[in-house]
């Protein structure tokens, strides 16, 4: 799906006030285009850059502590990570407040392995003596870490040449995934065949297969959506 | 050893520990997502006038809960 566009798509997400915002104007400058209006599918902003002769269109997603979908915006973010096909998607998170950040960071890691996870306000941790082992976390969450101050354009660089790598297949991230308990992957791996048969590579099986369990309607009807059965019934409210 | 009791029922200034959260489904799932997991040191920092939410600080951040979910959370002193 993805890799098949010219102009590669870079998903941009984290938890509310991670500088997310901040980071995207930082790398679409004065080319940003808003499209920010209410609606059901619409909660996104889309802007781009160029890196290395090449035009990627960056896409801020709302906004969430969670994709588990209790909520339009987590709605919106995880319907695009999922079904949007990102080439990568960077997860933005707050340098000082790193444990709250990190549940986001291993769900996105949870749907796909290109990731690139942004450690921003950096400048505000080092101000709180706190110090960010960023090789140490890159090892644990087996993706790309960078440490960025988006107000200041520290390390922006860096996180534009990982994304680019990572687009390019050049890094191919390894997520360690979170281990269930016996039973959940039990049940996980009797589902993964079936889902396959159903989506193919359209969808990361386990992922689904763990929000089937989880009873999660809203996902159905997002993949309903997706494969074009069950077409959506204008409602008033889309 | 302490008995468990529910969040709500913790005075402000005080903390605990998150034991158990006793609910399913989507609310279940926001609790956690909040960081409320067994084993999570939460504290009381305020309650509003009538006592419903109370604010708790969890993992660095402060969160208003009200009585309704603050009530399924049980925690150990």
């Amino acid at each position: 799906m993805g890799s098949t566009r010219k102009e590669p798509v870079i998903a941009l997400a984290g938890n509310p006030n991670t500088g997310k915002s901040t980071l995207f104007n930082a790398l679409t400058g004065l080319r940003q285009h808003t499209g920010n209006w209410p609606g059901k599918t619409v909660l996104q902003t889309k802007g781009s850059y160029i890196y290395k002769g090449r035009k990627y269109t960056l896409v801020d997603l709302p906004g969430t502590y969670s994709l588990l979908a209790n909520s339009l915006e987590e709605q919106v973010a995880r319907d695009f990570i999922c079904f949007g096909g990102p080439d990568a998607t960077i997860v933005v998170v707050d340098a000082t407040c790193l444990e709250r950040n990190l549940n986001l960071a291993l769900q996105i890691t949870e749907i796909t392995a290109k990731v690139v996870v942004c450690v921003n306000l950096i400048d505000e941790a080092r101000r709180k003596k706190l110090k960010i082992d960023r090789e140490k976390l890159s090892c644990l969450l087996g993706v790309p870490v960078v440490t960025t101050a988006a107000r200041g354009g520290e390390g922006l660089p860096q996180l534009l040449n990982l994304v680019d790598q990572v687009v390019k297949g050049e890094i191919r991230p390894q997520p360690r995934l979170v281990q269930y308990d016996p039973e959940v992957e039990t049940a996980v791996a009797k589902l993964v065949p079936q889902v396959k048969a159903v989506l193919g590579d359209l969808v990361n099986a386990r992922w689904l297969s763990l929000r089937l369990l989880e009873g999660d309607l809203t996902l159905i009807e997002a993949v309903e959506k997706l494969t074009g059965k069950n077409k959506h019934v204008p409602c008033g409210w889309c | 050893m302490a008995g468990l009791k529910p969040l709500k029922a913790i005075p402000n200034g005080a903390f605990a520990y998150v034991t158990k959260v006793n609910t399913a489904g989507l609310t279940r799932r926001r609790l956690l997502d909040l960081g409320l997991v067994p084993g999570t040191r939460v504290e009381v920092v305020r309650r509003s006038p009538m006592g419903d939410p109370i604010a708790v600080k969890i993992r660095g951040a402060i969160i208003a809960l009200r009585a309704e979910e603050s009530g399924l959370v049980m925690v150990r002193e």
